[in-house]
């Protein structure tokens, strides 16, 4: 399914260009990666403006540790109840393309259903993905066996959205934590018990707790065992999937924390999933935005928060809370109208088209390819457009 | 906000929280100390822990008595009848529960020895249905397709069984000696393996369900991550979950077991005599003995009746203690 092949340059040098045109006229901002706030890894170094994405990613990703092109993710919808017929397919991820440099953390946003957990486990190879390629390090592992894919699965590793079935209840910490590590077969006796009771120091967790099951702790404490988990087997990316959705308000902050502080001591890499643009503006170093399988709009951190550029974005941003009463009483919030269409059979062409206020013909007939408008910033619309949202 | 703040025994609390051992207070802990505050489990349970023993200890039991099960005392019937002399089918301090009509053996003997029979019979053939349930259920929940369809059906299909007639028909043809075996050896084989074999659906659906249900929990997910196959997930990761259930319902089907040993023993398809089983024995009683001599029924009944209702409440209080939402 390649959307952007299928639309041509023809159709998008009649749409595209004309909001980007403006956009760059009008606005003219800073240079994203400048903006004090981004972390060095930002640099980016060769922008190739008004390239298909895949060409971009290739380009500007020498050091990418993973690299995602094309991917779908399609769940058979079946019927009958001896032969199961398929009768049409839950296209949950289609078409995603992005890559994730080695050390950055890349934000995966988007509303309940827009795929963006299937695709960390696809990503995983917890679930088989239908079309399209997943390289890992250099390596294809699409559609690696089981077999083949035991030696990589040291270095891709899971946190779960909700602690309190991602742990097994009948298990202790200790064995929990210990498990990859005796899949891995590293370490064993004394030197495998060291290395837990490290590993729950390392998470702020007290190594008096090996012994103590899942429900004897708080969902910020189950959170740190899971991470632990994952971290045990020195992994190279860890697929966060919502970590801090489950959690208090007030533990969030926390394990957010512990996440980055994790990242910058022991150099991960990061794919963090959440439904919540505010959770991931703090640890992220670019956003992905994920609509109905799509990917929408992605930029760095500067450029996703200062200037969104796609109106689902824009009322994505809209919708969380400023600080300041004053303008968040001025400010404009945009409502979507309706519920996101089902993924089992998606809008034509723009999949935003049916909510999206600036919604034309063309939007309904030619699907928007994800191209660059800026350097780093890649938008799939036809009439991207800052907006002042505060 | 970064560093997480970790509880020391430096802390305010008063008190020796952290001087306190941490010993994680697991499943069984927490089962364990339901079942303590519960009387009648804890009678239920001695009762079956008294009958194992008995059943075990048979032989010493009877020599202390004095008593022998196969022995016929003829001088303790009335010439006339044939009946046990003296009132309450004979009971003496001799003969505790009497002696049988007819050939004036020992009941309490007979009794004695016929719960080794009802109880090496169910707890083998639960045995066997366990293990059987257990594993098929786990493949059929965890595996799916239709290998899990093929193996759910077959359980439904054992379980519209008429079983009692299959039984009756495959004891009646089965000559007397099999496999190697003969005699009431390979009666007893037979019999644990039609019970058990028939009643293992009852443990694979229950397993099956739970394994439905936990197969789409994260840390089946996790475990996977990490690269673990599919009977390491099995084994380490949902087994633990299903031990719970799987007791609890082993505890209900030993009774289940017990009476179907009993009325299968009552048809004459049991073990043979002289050996005594509590069937053969209520069957004895039922051909009309019972008018005349009502204690000789009575004590086969009240065996099988205290030994079921004593595994049916602990299986029903081992529910309670497991089950995560009761209080204590």
């Amino acid at each position: 399914m390649n959307s952007h092949d299928s639309t041509g340059p023809a159709s998008t040098g009649g749409a595209a260009p004309v909001g980007a045109d403006a956009f760059l006229k009008g606005a003219a901002p800073p240079a994203p990666s400048t903006s004090p706030a981004a972390p060095v890894v930002m640099d980016k170094p060769d922008p190739v403006p008004m390239e298909k994405l895949a060409a971009v990613t290739t380009a500007a990703s020498g050091d990418a540790l993973l690299r995602v092109t094309d991917l779908q993710v399609h769940f058979p919808v079946t019927q009958g109840a001896l032969v199961a017929r398929k009768i049409g397919a839950v296209r949950a991820v289609d078409g995603l393309n992005f890559a994730i440099r080695r050390g950055e953390t890349l934000g995966l946003v988007g509303e309940s259903g827009s795929g963006k957990s299937t695709t960390g486990r696809a990503i995983a190879r917890l679930l088989e993905p239908t079309g399209g390629k997943v390289e890992f390090d250099g390596r294809d592992i699409t559609h690696l066996s089981a077999r083949t894919m035991r030696p990589l699965r040291r270095d891709i590793q899971m946190i779960f959205q909700d602690p309190y079935t991602s742990l097994n209840p009948r298990h202790t910490v200790g064995s929990i934590v210990s498990a990859p590590l005796k899949i891995v077969g590293d370490l064993s006796g004394d030197a495998l018990k060291a290395r837990v009771r490290d590993l729950l120091e390392l998470v702020g967790l007290s190594p008096e707790h090996l012994n103590r099951y899942p429900h004897e702790f708080s969902g910020g404490q189950r959170q740190r065992i899971g991470i632990a988990r994952a971290l045990a087997t020195h992994p190279k990316l860890v697929i966060a999937d919502e970590p801090v959705s489950a959690l208090d308000v007030s533990v969030r902050a926390q394990v957010v924390n512990l996440l980055g502080d994790l990242q910058s001591e022991l150099g991960l890499t990061y794919m963090f999933i959440a439904h919540d643009l505010s959770v991931v503006r703090h640890i992220s170093d670019r956003v992905a935005v994920m609509y109905l399988g799509t990917i929408v709009e992605m930029a760095d951190r500067a450029g996703m928060y200062e200037h969104p550029l796609h109106p689902y974005t824009h009322a994505l941003l809209s919708a969380v809370p400023v600080p300041d009463p004053a303008k968040q009483h001025r400010r404009e919030r945009i409502l979507l109208r309706g519920d996101p269409p089902t993924p089992l059979n998606p809008p034509a062409a723009c999949r935003f088209n049916p909510r999206c206020w600036k919604a034309e013909e063309v939007c309904r007939t030619v699907e928007p390819p994800l191209v660059e408008i800026q350097p780093g910033h890649q938008v799939a619309c036809h009439f991207p457009e800052e907006r002042e949202l505060v | 906000m970064a560093v997480p703040v970790q509880l020391e025994p430096t802390n305010l609390t008063p008190g020796p929280p952290a001087v306190k051992p941490v010993a994680g207070r697991s499943l069984w802990r927490i089962a364990w100390s339901r079942l303590r505050k519960d009387k009648v489990a804890l009678a239920s349970a001695a009762f079956v822990i008294l009958v194992v023993l008995v059943a075990i200890f048979a032989p010493v039991l009877t020599s202390i008595v004095g008593v022998n099960p196969d022995e016929p005392n003829y001088g303790l019937l009335d010439p006339n009848t044939a009946l046990p002399a003296g009132s309450f089918g004979g009971m003496s301090s001799h003969h505790p529960f009497g002696v049988e009509p007819l050939s004036g053996r020992d009941v309490f003997a007979r009794v004695v020895y016929g719960a080794r029979i009802s109880l090496l019979v169910a707890s083998l053939a639960t045995l066997l249905s366990v293990v059987l349930g257990t594993v098929m259920g786990l493949i059929s929940g965890y595996v799916g397709g239709w290998i899990g369809g093929l193996i759910a059906r077959l359980m439904d299909l054992l379980l519209a069984f008429p079983l009692l007639l299959f039984a009756i028909a495959i004891v009646a043809v089965i000559p007397d000696s099999a496999f190697g075996l003969n005699g009431n050896t390979l009666r007893l084989f037979i019999l644990v393996f039609i019970i058990g074999f028939f009643s293992w659906p009852y443990i694979g659906r229950i397993v099956r369900g739970q394994v439905l249900s936990l197969k789409e929990k994260d840390f089946v997910a996790a475990a996977r991550g990490t690269g673990a196959g599919s009977i390491r997930i099995m084994m380490q990761e949902l087994l633990p979950n299903l031990v719970a259930p799987i007791l609890v319902y082993t505890t209900l089907l030993i009774p289940t077991n017990i009476l179907f040993e009993a009325a299968l023993s009552y048809l004459g398809v049991g073990v043979k005599p002289p050996t005594s089983s509590w069937g053969d024995m209520l069957s004895t009683a039922a051909g009309g003995l019972f008018r005349v001599d009502p204690t000789f029924m009575v004590v086969p009944g009240v065996a099988i009746f205290l030994t079921v209702l004593a595994f049916n409440l602990l299986g029903d209080a081992l529910r309670d203690a497991f089950d995560p939402r009761g209080g204590g």
